[in-house]
């Protein structure tokens, strides 16, 4: 891959605005269209497009398989601990008004932005997982055995 | 400010119209075009020539600063993104060793 220099040129510019992009859609998606869903798939898209053009051994430099894998965990760890919070405050399980009870619309306003930074995180670690599983397999048999 | 305005919109609808051709005239060489190279010409009439001027017409009629702001930023983008996905394209179908061919068939 030492030979694709406008490919490796561009992939360097584009990555931070990628991530940027990522973290806009993640934090400003209760105003504009996106989520963490969206978010978490625009932030390993980053990532995919990085190991694609530099190779597996560079991105995982960066984000070695560990990471990704507490990052899955981390997500939903998250999204639990929102709801079971709120649960111990006598509200319903998810109930984003137990946050700041004096001020129900502002408790919504927090938990609906921490619920969704937990299924960013977690979208991210699974799509990058999936692609370090699929590009990491060792080839068992080779082209010519099909 | 009438005359302004006026002449913002002339300049915008030529925008957008060129903008429109160059997609038609792009999308028309995909379909009737032979063989990969000449198509993959067509294609990039589209990513450039067209995407450029449909932004710029739209930019015009933005209004808005942050809307133009947006508009501007995705043509950067587009303009960055599209030509390197041909170059990455032609490139691999040259390393599959598919040569253009230099008479037309």
């Amino acid at each position: 891959m030492n030979q694709h220099l406008v490919l490796r040129v561009v992939t360097k510019l584009m990555v931070g605005f990628i991530i940027l992009f990522a973290l806009y859609v993640q934090f400003h998606g209760d105003y504009s269209p996106g989520g963490g869903f969206q978010a978490g798939v625009i932030f390993a898209a980053a990532f995919i497009l990085y190991g694609l053009v530099f190779g597996l051994e560079s991105v995982q430099a960066v984000l070695p398989p560990w990471v990704t894998h507490k990052m899955m965990a981390l997500g939903v760890l998250i999204y639990t601990l929102v709801g079971i919070y709120s649960f111990f405050l006598g509200f319903n399980f998810l109930d984003y008004g137990a946050l700041t009870p004096s001020h129900p619309e502002h408790g919504q306003h927090y938990g609906i932005l921490l619920v969704e930074l937990g299924v960013g995180i977690t979208v991210a670690g699974v799509v990058i997982s999936i692609y370090y599983a699929f590009v990491s397999r060792s080839s068992t048999s080779k082209d010519e055995e099909w | 400010m009438e005359i302004f305005e006026i002449l913002l919109n002339v300049l915008s609808w030529i925008f957008v119209l060129v903008g429109s051709f160059l997609m038609v005239l792009g999308a028309i060489g995909i379909l009737r075009f032979h063989g990969f190279w000449a198509r993959l010409h067509a294609a990039s009439v589209i990513e450039s020539g067209g995407m450029i001027f449909l932004l710029a017409g739209m930019c015009l009629q933005a209004g808005d600063f942050l809307i133009f702001f947006k508009l501007a930023f995705i043509g950067l983008f587009l303009f960055i993104t599209g030509p390197t996905s041909t170059h990455a394209l032609a490139s691999a179908a040259l390393l599959d060793r598919s040569k253009p061919k230099k008479e037309s068939n």
